[in-house]
Protein backbone atom coordinates (compact mmCIF):
# COMPACT_ATOMS: atom_id res chain seq x y z
CA UNK A 1 0.00 0.00 0.00
CA UNK A 2 1.28 3.43 -0.87
CA UNK A 3 0.73 6.05 1.71
CA UNK A 4 -1.54 8.91 0.79
CA UNK A 5 -0.71 12.26 2.33
CA UNK A 6 -3.62 13.55 4.28
CA UNK A 7 -4.31 16.76 6.10
CA UNK A 8 -4.03 20.38 5.04
CA UNK A 9 -0.60 21.31 3.75
CA UNK A 10 1.10 24.46 2.49
CA UNK A 11 1.46 24.70 -1.31
CA UNK A 12 4.61 22.81 -2.21
CA UNK A 13 7.61 24.67 -3.64
CA UNK A 14 7.55 22.76 -6.90
CA UNK A 15 3.93 23.78 -7.49
CA UNK A 16 4.79 27.38 -6.73
CA UNK A 17 7.64 27.30 -9.25
CA UNK A 18 5.49 25.64 -11.91
CA UNK A 19 2.78 28.20 -11.33
CA UNK A 20 5.26 31.06 -11.79
CA UNK A 21 6.83 29.55 -14.91
CA UNK A 22 3.49 28.92 -16.59
CA UNK A 23 2.31 32.38 -15.65
CA UNK A 24 5.43 33.91 -17.20
CA UNK A 25 4.95 31.86 -20.36
CA UNK A 26 1.36 32.98 -20.73
CA UNK A 27 2.31 36.62 -20.35
CA UNK A 28 5.12 36.17 -22.85
CA UNK A 29 2.81 34.56 -25.38
CA UNK A 30 0.36 37.41 -24.89
CA UNK A 31 3.11 39.99 -25.46
CA UNK A 32 4.33 38.23 -28.60
CA UNK A 33 0.79 38.20 -29.95
CA UNK A 34 0.15 41.84 -29.13
CA UNK A 35 3.43 43.35 -30.34
CA UNK A 36 2.73 43.05 -34.09
CA UNK A 37 -0.82 44.26 -33.59
CA UNK A 38 0.22 47.33 -31.65
CA UNK A 39 3.11 48.13 -33.98
CA UNK A 40 0.84 47.99 -37.03
CA UNK A 41 -1.73 50.18 -35.30
CA UNK A 42 0.95 52.62 -34.21
CA UNK A 43 2.44 52.80 -37.71
CA UNK A 44 -0.93 53.32 -39.36
CA UNK A 45 -1.94 56.03 -36.91
CA UNK A 46 1.42 57.80 -37.09
CA UNK A 47 1.60 57.82 -40.87
CA UNK A 48 -2.11 58.15 -41.52
CA UNK A 49 -2.83 61.16 -39.32
CA UNK A 50 -0.99 63.54 -41.71
CA UNK A 51 -3.74 63.38 -44.32
CA UNK A 52 -6.66 62.49 -42.06
CA UNK A 53 -8.58 65.68 -42.78
CA UNK A 54 -11.91 66.86 -44.08
CA UNK A 55 -10.68 66.98 -47.66
CA UNK A 56 -9.66 63.35 -47.50
CA UNK A 57 -13.05 62.31 -46.19
CA UNK A 58 -15.09 64.38 -48.63
CA UNK A 59 -13.21 64.34 -51.94
CA UNK A 60 -12.47 61.73 -54.56
CA UNK A 61 -9.38 61.36 -56.72
CA UNK A 62 -11.02 62.81 -59.78
CA UNK A 63 -8.81 65.32 -61.59
CA UNK A 64 -5.96 64.79 -59.18
CA UNK A 65 -2.79 64.51 -61.22
CA UNK A 66 -0.02 62.06 -60.54
CA UNK A 67 2.08 64.63 -58.67
CA UNK A 68 -0.75 66.66 -57.09
CA UNK A 69 -1.21 66.83 -53.38
CA UNK A 70 -4.75 66.77 -51.94
CA UNK A 71 -7.42 64.38 -53.13
CA UNK A 72 -9.27 61.96 -50.93
CA UNK A 73 -11.00 58.65 -50.50
CA UNK A 74 -14.64 59.64 -50.39
CA UNK A 75 -15.41 57.46 -53.40
CA UNK A 76 -13.62 54.53 -51.77
CA UNK A 77 -15.37 54.99 -48.41
CA UNK A 78 -18.78 55.07 -50.10
CA UNK A 79 -17.82 52.03 -52.13
CA UNK A 80 -16.63 50.02 -49.13
CA UNK A 81 -19.70 50.88 -47.06
CA UNK A 82 -22.09 49.95 -49.86
CA UNK A 83 -20.26 46.78 -50.81
CA UNK A 84 -19.98 45.54 -47.23
CA UNK A 85 -23.61 46.40 -46.55
CA UNK A 86 -24.79 44.56 -49.65
CA UNK A 87 -22.53 41.61 -48.89
CA UNK A 88 -23.99 41.43 -45.38
CA UNK A 89 -27.52 41.65 -46.75
CA UNK A 90 -26.79 38.61 -48.88
CA UNK A 91 -24.61 36.60 -46.51
CA UNK A 92 -26.24 37.15 -43.12
CA UNK A 93 -29.75 35.86 -43.92
CA UNK A 94 -28.44 32.89 -45.87
CA UNK A 95 -25.79 32.14 -43.26
CA UNK A 96 -28.21 32.47 -40.37
CA UNK A 97 -30.85 30.29 -42.02
CA UNK A 98 -28.19 27.69 -42.80
CA UNK A 99 -27.08 27.68 -39.17
CA UNK A 100 -30.70 27.36 -38.01
CA UNK A 101 -31.17 24.43 -40.36
CA UNK A 102 -27.99 22.72 -39.18
CA UNK A 103 -28.77 23.10 -35.48
CA UNK A 104 -32.56 22.89 -35.30
CA UNK A 105 -33.65 20.76 -38.24
CA UNK A 106 -30.70 18.88 -39.76
CA UNK A 107 -29.89 16.96 -36.57
CA UNK A 108 -26.85 15.18 -37.99
CA UNK A 109 -28.70 13.94 -41.06
CA UNK A 110 -27.06 13.34 -44.41
CA UNK A 111 -27.96 16.74 -45.88
CA UNK A 112 -26.73 18.52 -42.75
CA UNK A 113 -23.40 16.69 -42.95
CA UNK A 114 -22.99 17.64 -46.60
CA UNK A 115 -23.79 21.28 -45.85
CA UNK A 116 -21.33 21.26 -42.96
CA UNK A 117 -18.67 19.81 -45.23
CA UNK A 118 -19.17 22.47 -47.90
CA UNK A 119 -19.18 25.25 -45.34
CA UNK A 120 -15.80 23.98 -44.21
CA UNK A 121 -14.61 23.94 -47.81
CA UNK A 122 -15.87 27.49 -48.29
CA UNK A 123 -13.99 28.65 -45.20
CA UNK A 124 -10.80 27.59 -46.90
CA UNK A 125 -11.50 29.24 -50.25
CA UNK A 126 -8.81 31.87 -50.96
CA UNK A 127 -10.41 35.26 -51.39
CA UNK A 128 -9.13 35.69 -54.93
CA UNK A 129 -11.04 32.57 -55.96
CA UNK A 130 -14.34 34.08 -54.87
CA UNK A 131 -13.49 37.12 -56.99
CA UNK A 132 -12.61 34.90 -59.94
CA UNK A 133 -15.87 33.02 -59.54
CA UNK A 134 -17.96 36.19 -59.72
CA UNK A 135 -15.83 37.44 -62.60
CA UNK A 136 -16.30 34.23 -64.55
CA UNK A 137 -19.97 33.72 -63.71
CA UNK A 138 -21.47 37.19 -63.39
CA UNK A 139 -19.27 39.34 -65.60
CA UNK A 140 -18.00 37.00 -68.31
CA UNK A 141 -20.75 34.37 -68.61
CA UNK A 142 -23.81 36.53 -67.88
CA UNK A 143 -22.27 39.64 -69.41
CA UNK A 144 -23.04 41.87 -66.40
CA UNK A 145 -20.89 44.96 -65.91
CA UNK A 146 -18.30 45.45 -63.20
CA UNK A 147 -20.12 46.97 -60.22
CA UNK A 148 -20.17 47.31 -56.49
CA UNK A 149 -22.83 44.63 -56.44
CA UNK A 150 -20.52 42.15 -58.17
CA UNK A 151 -17.95 42.93 -55.48
CA UNK A 152 -20.57 42.45 -52.78
CA UNK A 153 -21.35 39.00 -54.18
CA UNK A 154 -17.69 38.03 -54.03
CA UNK A 155 -17.46 39.32 -50.47
CA UNK A 156 -20.64 37.53 -49.44
CA UNK A 157 -19.10 34.23 -50.53
CA UNK A 158 -16.31 34.91 -48.06
CA UNK A 159 -18.67 36.06 -45.31
CA UNK A 160 -21.13 33.22 -45.47
CA UNK A 161 -19.05 30.41 -43.93
CA UNK A 162 -17.92 32.69 -41.10
CA UNK A 163 -21.53 33.63 -40.34
CA UNK A 164 -22.70 30.01 -40.52
CA UNK A 165 -19.98 28.70 -38.23
CA UNK A 166 -20.29 31.39 -35.58
CA UNK A 167 -24.10 31.38 -35.59
CA UNK A 168 -24.11 27.58 -35.42
CA UNK A 169 -21.84 27.69 -32.41
CA UNK A 170 -24.06 30.23 -30.68
CA UNK A 171 -27.29 28.34 -31.41
CA UNK A 172 -25.78 25.17 -29.99
CA UNK A 173 -25.05 27.04 -26.76
CA UNK A 174 -28.76 27.75 -26.23
CA UNK A 175 -29.82 25.20 -23.58
CA UNK A 176 -32.26 22.57 -24.76
CA UNK A 177 -34.30 23.25 -21.61
CA UNK A 178 -35.44 26.54 -23.12
CA UNK A 179 -36.64 24.90 -26.32
CA UNK A 180 -38.52 22.28 -24.29
CA UNK A 181 -40.00 24.93 -22.01
CA UNK A 182 -41.35 26.66 -25.07
CA UNK A 183 -42.69 23.50 -26.70
CA UNK A 184 -44.39 22.58 -23.42
CA UNK A 185 -46.31 25.88 -23.59
CA UNK A 186 -47.73 24.76 -26.91
CA UNK A 187 -45.51 27.00 -29.02
CA UNK A 188 -44.75 25.61 -32.49
CA UNK A 189 -41.14 24.88 -33.35
CA UNK A 190 -40.63 27.77 -35.78
CA UNK A 191 -41.95 30.30 -33.26
CA UNK A 192 -39.76 28.78 -30.60
CA UNK A 193 -36.78 29.36 -32.84
CA UNK A 194 -37.79 32.92 -33.70
CA UNK A 195 -38.91 34.03 -30.25
CA UNK A 196 -36.77 32.01 -27.86
CA UNK A 197 -33.70 30.50 -29.51
CA UNK A 198 -32.57 33.39 -31.72
CA UNK A 199 -33.07 36.11 -29.06
CA UNK A 200 -31.09 34.02 -26.57
CA UNK A 201 -28.22 33.67 -29.03
CA UNK A 202 -28.55 37.23 -30.34
CA UNK A 203 -25.46 38.79 -28.75
CA UNK A 204 -23.22 35.98 -29.93
CA UNK A 205 -24.65 36.06 -33.43
CA UNK A 206 -24.03 39.81 -33.69
CA UNK A 207 -20.42 39.28 -32.64
CA UNK A 208 -20.01 36.60 -35.28
CA UNK A 209 -21.48 38.82 -37.99
CA UNK A 210 -19.10 41.60 -36.98
CA UNK A 211 -16.15 39.25 -37.27
CA UNK A 212 -17.31 38.34 -40.75
CA UNK A 213 -17.71 42.01 -41.69
CA UNK A 214 -14.25 42.81 -40.36
CA UNK A 215 -12.86 39.93 -42.33
CA UNK A 216 -14.26 41.02 -45.69
CA UNK A 217 -13.94 44.78 -45.27
CA UNK A 218 -10.21 44.52 -45.86
CA UNK A 219 -10.31 42.18 -48.86
CA UNK A 220 -8.55 43.54 -51.95
CA UNK A 221 -8.24 40.72 -54.43
CA UNK A 222 -11.95 39.94 -54.97
CA UNK A 223 -12.69 43.65 -55.43
CA UNK A 224 -9.96 44.02 -58.03
CA UNK A 225 -11.71 41.45 -60.18
CA UNK A 226 -15.31 42.59 -59.64
CA UNK A 227 -15.80 46.27 -58.81
CA UNK A 228 -12.89 47.12 -61.08
CA UNK A 229 -11.53 50.52 -60.24
CA UNK A 230 -12.34 54.20 -60.46
CA UNK A 231 -11.09 57.61 -59.33
CA UNK A 232 -14.56 59.14 -59.38
CA UNK A 233 -17.52 58.99 -57.06
CA UNK A 234 -20.07 56.35 -58.03
CA UNK A 235 -22.90 56.17 -55.55
CA UNK A 236 -24.75 53.44 -57.41
CA UNK A 237 -23.44 50.00 -56.48
CA UNK A 238 -25.47 48.38 -59.25
CA UNK A 239 -23.89 50.01 -62.25
CA UNK A 240 -20.41 50.93 -63.27
CA UNK A 241 -17.06 50.48 -61.57
CA UNK A 242 -16.76 51.48 -57.94
CA UNK A 243 -13.89 51.87 -55.56
CA UNK A 244 -13.20 50.34 -52.17
CA UNK A 245 -10.82 51.34 -49.41
CA UNK A 246 -8.57 48.28 -49.73
CA UNK A 247 -8.32 48.92 -53.49
CA UNK A 248 -7.58 52.56 -52.79
CA UNK A 249 -4.76 51.69 -50.41
CA UNK A 250 -3.40 49.17 -52.88
CA UNK A 251 -3.50 51.72 -55.70
CA UNK A 252 -2.04 54.67 -53.82
CA UNK A 253 0.69 52.63 -52.20
CA UNK A 254 1.86 51.58 -55.64
CA UNK A 255 2.39 55.14 -56.80
CA UNK A 256 5.84 56.72 -56.66
CA UNK A 257 5.04 60.05 -54.95
CA UNK A 258 5.05 60.78 -51.22
CA UNK A 259 1.60 62.38 -51.37
CA UNK A 260 0.17 59.14 -52.73
CA UNK A 261 1.92 57.08 -50.05
CA UNK A 262 0.44 59.37 -47.40
CA UNK A 263 -3.01 58.87 -48.89
CA UNK A 264 -2.50 55.11 -48.72
CA UNK A 265 -1.71 55.29 -44.98
CA UNK A 266 -4.72 57.47 -44.32
CA UNK A 267 -6.87 55.07 -46.35
CA UNK A 268 -5.70 52.21 -44.14
CA UNK A 269 -6.42 54.26 -41.02
CA UNK A 270 -9.91 55.06 -42.29
CA UNK A 271 -10.59 51.39 -42.96
CA UNK A 272 -9.54 50.44 -39.44
CA UNK A 273 -11.71 53.19 -38.00
CA UNK A 274 -14.73 52.08 -40.04
CA UNK A 275 -14.40 48.48 -38.83
CA UNK A 276 -13.97 49.68 -35.25
CA UNK A 277 -16.98 51.93 -35.56
CA UNK A 278 -19.14 49.12 -36.95
CA UNK A 279 -17.97 46.95 -34.08
CA UNK A 280 -18.95 49.60 -31.59
CA UNK A 281 -22.39 49.96 -33.13
CA UNK A 282 -22.87 46.18 -32.98
CA UNK A 283 -21.82 46.10 -29.33
CA UNK A 284 -24.30 48.88 -28.59
CA UNK A 285 -27.09 46.96 -30.31
CA UNK A 286 -26.19 43.80 -28.40
CA UNK A 287 -26.07 45.70 -25.12
CA UNK A 288 -29.31 47.44 -25.81
CA UNK A 289 -31.01 44.10 -26.48
CA UNK A 290 -29.51 42.27 -23.51
CA UNK A 291 -31.57 41.56 -20.38
CA UNK A 292 -28.69 42.82 -18.22
CA UNK A 293 -29.55 46.34 -19.26
CA UNK A 294 -33.01 46.01 -17.84
CA UNK A 295 -31.75 44.27 -14.72
CA UNK B 1 -61.82 22.30 -17.04
CA UNK B 2 -59.90 19.39 -15.50
CA UNK B 3 -60.02 16.23 -17.54
CA UNK B 4 -59.36 12.55 -17.08
CA UNK B 5 -56.43 10.81 -18.75
CA UNK B 6 -56.58 7.18 -19.76
CA UNK B 7 -53.47 5.31 -20.80
CA UNK B 8 -53.59 1.84 -22.35
CA UNK B 9 -50.72 -0.48 -23.31
CA UNK B 10 -48.20 2.30 -23.69
CA UNK B 11 -44.58 1.63 -24.71
CA UNK B 12 -41.98 4.35 -25.23
CA UNK B 13 -38.68 4.02 -27.04
CA UNK B 14 -35.47 6.01 -27.39
CA UNK B 15 -34.25 4.70 -30.74
CA UNK B 16 -34.04 0.95 -30.27
CA UNK B 17 -34.05 1.16 -26.47
CA UNK B 18 -37.44 0.49 -24.91
CA UNK B 19 -37.63 2.73 -21.84
CA UNK B 20 -41.12 1.85 -20.58
CA UNK B 21 -43.42 -1.04 -21.37
CA UNK B 22 -47.11 -1.76 -21.34
CA UNK B 23 -48.36 0.97 -19.04
CA UNK B 24 -52.08 1.12 -18.39
CA UNK B 25 -53.60 3.56 -15.93
CA UNK B 26 -56.32 6.11 -15.39
CA UNK B 27 -55.51 9.55 -14.01
CA UNK B 28 -58.53 11.15 -12.37
CA UNK B 29 -59.49 14.79 -12.83
CA UNK B 30 -59.14 17.20 -9.90
CA UNK B 31 -56.77 14.93 -8.08
CA UNK B 32 -53.03 14.88 -7.57
CA UNK B 33 -51.38 11.73 -8.84
CA UNK B 34 -47.80 11.02 -7.74
CA UNK B 35 -45.32 8.89 -9.68
CA UNK B 36 -42.62 7.28 -7.58
CA UNK B 37 -39.90 4.75 -8.33
CA UNK B 38 -36.14 4.29 -8.51
CA UNK B 39 -33.99 6.45 -10.79
CA UNK B 40 -34.07 5.42 -14.45
CA UNK B 41 -37.34 3.50 -14.24
CA UNK B 42 -38.98 5.79 -16.76
CA UNK B 43 -41.10 8.20 -14.71
CA UNK B 44 -39.98 11.24 -16.68
CA UNK B 45 -40.30 9.35 -19.94
CA UNK B 46 -43.86 8.33 -19.12
CA UNK B 47 -44.78 11.83 -17.99
CA UNK B 48 -43.49 13.23 -21.27
CA UNK B 49 -45.55 10.80 -23.32
CA UNK B 50 -48.68 12.30 -21.75
CA UNK B 51 -48.25 15.66 -23.50
CA UNK B 52 -46.33 14.43 -26.53
CA UNK B 53 -43.06 15.94 -25.37
CA UNK B 54 -41.41 12.54 -25.68
CA UNK B 55 -41.22 12.72 -29.45
CA UNK B 56 -39.23 15.97 -29.26
CA UNK B 57 -36.16 13.83 -28.51
CA UNK B 58 -34.62 12.71 -31.83
CA UNK B 59 -35.36 9.04 -32.51
CA UNK B 60 -37.93 8.73 -29.72
CA UNK B 61 -41.33 7.17 -30.38
CA UNK B 62 -44.42 5.93 -28.58
CA UNK B 63 -46.76 2.98 -29.07
CA UNK B 64 -50.11 2.52 -27.38
CA UNK B 65 -52.99 4.79 -26.49
CA UNK B 66 -53.40 7.95 -24.44
CA UNK B 67 -56.88 9.46 -24.21
CA UNK B 68 -57.84 12.80 -22.73
CA UNK B 69 -61.55 12.26 -21.96
CA UNK B 70 -62.77 11.17 -25.39
CA UNK B 71 -59.84 12.37 -27.50
CA UNK B 72 -57.03 10.11 -28.66
CA UNK B 73 -53.86 12.18 -28.14
CA UNK B 74 -51.89 10.04 -30.57
CA UNK B 75 -54.59 10.03 -33.24
CA UNK B 76 -53.38 10.44 -36.83
CA UNK B 77 -54.52 14.02 -37.26
CA UNK B 78 -53.90 15.36 -33.77
CA UNK B 79 -51.56 18.37 -33.66
CA UNK B 80 -48.96 17.77 -30.93
CA UNK B 81 -48.70 21.54 -30.45
CA UNK B 82 -52.35 21.73 -29.42
CA UNK B 83 -51.88 18.76 -27.07
CA UNK B 84 -49.08 20.64 -25.31
CA UNK B 85 -51.25 23.70 -25.08
CA UNK B 86 -53.89 21.61 -23.29
CA UNK B 87 -51.50 19.68 -21.05
CA UNK B 88 -48.94 21.95 -19.41
CA UNK B 89 -45.61 20.91 -17.97
CA UNK B 90 -43.20 22.07 -15.26
CA UNK B 91 -39.65 20.77 -15.42
CA UNK B 92 -37.23 19.56 -12.80
CA UNK B 93 -34.87 22.47 -13.27
CA UNK B 94 -36.43 25.95 -13.33
CA UNK B 95 -36.02 27.22 -16.89
CA UNK B 96 -37.32 30.78 -17.26
CA UNK B 97 -36.54 32.41 -20.61
CA UNK B 98 -33.37 34.41 -19.91
CA UNK B 99 -34.06 37.13 -22.47
CA UNK B 100 -37.48 37.92 -21.05
CA UNK B 101 -38.66 39.87 -18.03
CA UNK B 102 -40.79 38.28 -15.30
CA UNK B 103 -43.90 39.67 -16.96
CA UNK B 104 -42.88 38.46 -20.41
CA UNK B 105 -42.06 35.01 -19.06
CA UNK B 106 -45.56 34.59 -17.69
CA UNK B 107 -47.10 36.07 -20.82
CA UNK B 108 -44.84 34.03 -23.12
CA UNK B 109 -47.23 31.15 -23.73
CA UNK B 110 -50.06 33.56 -24.55
CA UNK B 111 -48.00 35.94 -26.65
CA UNK B 112 -46.37 33.18 -28.61
CA UNK B 113 -49.74 31.63 -29.36
CA UNK B 114 -52.04 34.47 -30.23
CA UNK B 115 -53.08 38.06 -29.85
CA UNK B 116 -54.08 39.50 -26.52
CA UNK B 117 -54.68 43.08 -25.56
CA UNK B 118 -52.40 44.62 -22.97
CA UNK B 119 -55.14 44.73 -20.34
CA UNK B 120 -56.08 41.09 -20.93
CA UNK B 121 -52.44 40.14 -20.57
CA UNK B 122 -52.06 42.23 -17.41
CA UNK B 123 -55.02 40.42 -15.89
CA UNK B 124 -53.80 36.93 -16.78
CA UNK B 125 -50.23 37.65 -15.66
CA UNK B 126 -51.45 38.91 -12.32
CA UNK B 127 -53.84 36.02 -11.72
CA UNK B 128 -51.23 33.45 -12.79
CA UNK B 129 -48.56 34.91 -10.52
CA UNK B 130 -51.09 34.99 -7.68
CA UNK B 131 -51.99 31.40 -8.49
CA UNK B 132 -48.33 30.47 -8.23
CA UNK B 133 -47.93 32.31 -4.90
CA UNK B 134 -45.38 34.67 -6.40
CA UNK B 135 -47.29 37.89 -6.95
CA UNK B 136 -46.39 39.59 -3.69
CA UNK B 137 -42.69 38.92 -4.16
CA UNK B 138 -42.43 40.22 -7.72
CA UNK B 139 -45.23 42.73 -8.25
CA UNK B 140 -42.80 45.65 -7.97
CA UNK B 141 -40.28 44.27 -10.43
CA UNK B 142 -42.27 42.70 -13.22
CA UNK B 143 -39.93 44.23 -15.79
CA UNK B 144 -36.77 42.75 -14.30
CA UNK B 145 -35.30 39.61 -15.89
CA UNK B 146 -36.79 36.32 -14.70
CA UNK B 147 -33.33 34.85 -14.27
CA UNK B 148 -32.69 37.31 -11.44
CA UNK B 149 -35.03 35.44 -9.09
CA UNK B 150 -34.02 32.80 -6.56
CA UNK B 151 -34.32 29.13 -7.57
CA UNK B 152 -37.59 28.64 -5.73
CA UNK B 153 -39.03 31.84 -7.15
CA UNK B 154 -37.92 30.80 -10.63
CA UNK B 155 -39.70 27.49 -10.24
CA UNK B 156 -42.88 29.25 -9.15
CA UNK B 157 -42.42 31.59 -12.12
CA UNK B 158 -42.32 28.51 -14.35
CA UNK B 159 -45.51 27.24 -12.73
CA UNK B 160 -47.13 30.63 -13.31
CA UNK B 161 -46.00 30.46 -16.92
CA UNK B 162 -47.49 26.99 -17.28
CA UNK B 163 -50.88 27.88 -15.76
CA UNK B 164 -51.13 31.18 -17.66
CA UNK B 165 -52.15 29.30 -20.80
CA UNK B 166 -55.00 27.63 -18.85
CA UNK B 167 -54.12 24.00 -19.45
CA UNK B 168 -56.47 21.23 -18.39
CA UNK B 169 -53.74 19.06 -16.98
CA UNK B 170 -50.48 20.04 -15.29
CA UNK B 171 -47.53 17.66 -15.38
CA UNK B 172 -44.69 18.31 -12.93
CA UNK B 173 -41.38 16.48 -13.12
CA UNK B 174 -39.70 16.69 -9.70
CA UNK B 175 -40.64 20.36 -9.36
CA UNK B 176 -39.07 20.67 -5.90
CA UNK B 177 -35.86 18.71 -6.29
CA UNK B 178 -33.73 21.84 -6.60
CA UNK B 179 -35.48 23.77 -3.86
CA UNK B 180 -35.11 24.48 -0.16
CA UNK B 181 -37.75 23.20 2.32
CA UNK B 182 -39.58 26.53 2.49
CA UNK B 183 -39.93 26.88 -1.27
CA UNK B 184 -40.90 23.22 -1.38
CA UNK B 185 -43.69 23.84 1.10
CA UNK B 186 -44.83 26.85 -0.91
CA UNK B 187 -45.03 24.70 -4.01
CA UNK B 188 -46.79 21.88 -2.20
CA UNK B 189 -49.39 24.34 -0.92
CA UNK B 190 -49.71 25.60 -4.44
CA UNK B 191 -50.28 22.08 -5.78
CA UNK B 192 -53.03 21.51 -3.22
CA UNK B 193 -54.80 24.68 -4.26
CA UNK B 194 -54.33 24.08 -7.99
CA UNK B 195 -56.02 20.72 -7.51
CA UNK B 196 -59.42 22.46 -7.52
CA UNK B 197 -59.05 23.32 -11.18
CA UNK B 198 -56.49 21.02 -12.72
CA UNK B 199 -55.60 17.40 -13.10
CA UNK B 200 -52.14 17.23 -11.61
CA UNK B 201 -49.42 14.64 -12.05
CA UNK B 202 -46.22 14.98 -10.06
CA UNK B 203 -43.02 12.93 -10.22
CA UNK B 204 -41.14 12.90 -6.95
CA UNK B 205 -38.33 11.10 -5.18
CA UNK B 206 -39.54 12.39 -1.87
CA UNK B 207 -41.84 9.86 -0.18
CA UNK B 208 -43.11 12.35 2.37
CA UNK B 209 -43.96 14.73 -0.42
CA UNK B 210 -45.87 12.06 -2.30
CA UNK B 211 -47.71 11.19 0.90
CA UNK B 212 -48.42 14.86 1.67
CA UNK B 213 -49.69 16.14 -1.65
CA UNK B 214 -51.08 13.25 -3.64
CA UNK B 215 -54.38 11.42 -3.65
CA UNK B 216 -53.20 8.57 -5.86
CA UNK B 217 -49.73 7.11 -6.13
CA UNK B 218 -48.25 5.03 -8.94
CA UNK B 219 -45.11 2.99 -8.30
CA UNK B 220 -42.81 2.23 -11.25
CA UNK B 221 -39.93 -0.19 -11.25
CA UNK B 222 -37.34 -1.85 -13.47
CA UNK B 223 -37.12 -5.60 -13.79
CA UNK B 224 -33.36 -5.23 -14.18
CA UNK B 225 -30.53 -3.31 -15.80
CA UNK B 226 -31.38 -2.48 -19.44
CA UNK B 227 -34.96 -3.70 -19.04
CA UNK B 228 -37.90 -1.37 -19.68
CA UNK B 229 -39.62 0.24 -16.70
CA UNK B 230 -43.09 -0.94 -15.73
CA UNK B 231 -46.00 0.22 -13.64
CA UNK B 232 -46.01 -2.03 -10.58
CA UNK B 233 -49.13 -0.72 -8.93
CA UNK B 234 -51.32 2.31 -8.58
CA UNK B 235 -53.73 2.97 -5.75
CA UNK B 236 -54.91 5.53 -3.21
CA UNK B 237 -51.88 7.16 -1.65
CA UNK B 238 -52.94 6.21 1.85
CA UNK B 239 -53.15 2.58 0.80
CA UNK B 240 -49.81 2.55 -1.05
CA UNK B 241 -48.06 3.95 2.00
CA UNK B 242 -49.75 1.79 4.61
CA UNK B 243 -50.73 -1.42 2.93
CA UNK B 244 -49.30 -1.79 -0.59
CA UNK B 245 -50.36 -4.73 -2.72
CA UNK B 246 -46.89 -5.63 -3.90
CA UNK B 247 -43.77 -6.61 -2.03
CA UNK B 248 -41.59 -4.42 -4.30
CA UNK B 249 -43.62 -1.34 -3.45
CA UNK B 250 -43.30 -1.96 0.24
CA UNK B 251 -39.55 -2.52 -0.07
CA UNK B 252 -39.14 0.71 -2.01
CA UNK B 253 -41.25 2.81 0.33
CA UNK B 254 -39.62 1.50 3.46
CA UNK B 255 -36.23 2.22 1.93
CA UNK B 256 -35.04 -1.35 1.53
CA UNK B 257 -33.93 -0.59 -2.03
CA UNK B 258 -33.85 2.20 -4.63
N1 LIG C 1 -32.94 11.47 -24.13
C1 LIG C 1 -32.74 10.16 -23.90
N2 LIG C 1 -32.13 9.40 -24.82
C2 LIG C 1 -31.92 8.08 -24.62
N3 LIG C 1 -32.30 7.43 -23.52
C3 LIG C 1 -32.92 8.13 -22.55
C4 LIG C 1 -33.17 9.54 -22.70
N4 LIG C 1 -33.79 9.97 -21.59
C5 LIG C 1 -33.91 8.91 -20.79
N5 LIG C 1 -33.40 7.79 -21.35
C6 LIG C 1 -33.38 6.42 -20.79
O1 LIG C 1 -34.70 6.03 -20.50
C7 LIG C 1 -34.75 5.37 -19.24
C8 LIG C 1 -35.77 6.06 -18.35
O2 LIG C 1 -35.31 7.37 -18.05
P1 LIG C 1 -36.16 8.45 -17.28
O3 LIG C 1 -35.49 9.77 -17.42
O4 LIG C 1 -37.56 8.38 -17.76
O5 LIG C 1 -36.06 7.91 -15.79
P2 LIG C 1 -36.65 8.55 -14.46
O6 LIG C 1 -37.50 7.51 -13.84
O7 LIG C 1 -37.25 9.86 -14.72
O8 LIG C 1 -35.34 8.69 -13.60
P3 LIG C 1 -34.99 9.85 -12.53
O9 LIG C 1 -35.76 9.53 -11.32
O10 LIG C 1 -33.52 9.67 -12.32
O11 LIG C 1 -35.34 11.16 -13.13
C9 LIG C 1 -33.34 5.38 -18.68
O12 LIG C 1 -32.78 4.11 -18.94
C10 LIG C 1 -32.63 6.43 -19.47
O13 LIG C 1 -31.29 6.09 -19.64
MG1 LIG D 1 -36.72 11.91 -14.25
Amino acid sequence: MTTVQTGIQPISTSRRVKDRVVQALVYLAFAIAVVPLLSVLWLVVKNGLARFDLEFLTHSMRNIGARDAGGGAYHAIIGTLEQVLLASLIAVPIGLLTAVYLVEYGAGGRLARWISFFVDVMTGVPSVVSGLFVLAFWVLALGMPFSGFAGAMALSILMMPVVVRSAEEMLRLVPNDLREASYALGVPKWRTIVKVVLPTAFTGIVTGVMLAVARVAGETAPLLLTVFFTDSINNDPFSGPQMGLPLYVFDQAGRPTDTAIDRAWTGALTLILIVMLLNLVARLIAWWRSPAKRG
Amino acid sequence: MAKQIEVAGLDAYYGAHKAIEDITMTIEPRTVTAFIGPSGCGKSTFLRTLNRMHEVVPGARVEGKVRLEDQDLYGPDVDPVSVRRTIGMVFQRPNPFPTMSIYDNVAAGLRLNGRFSRSELDGIVESSLKGANLWNEVKDRLNKPGSGLSGGQQQRLCIARAIAVRPQVLLMDEPCSALDPISTLAIEDLISSLKQDYTIVIVTHNMQQAARVSDKTAFFNLAGQGQPGKLIEMDDTSRIFTNPGQKATEDYITGRFG
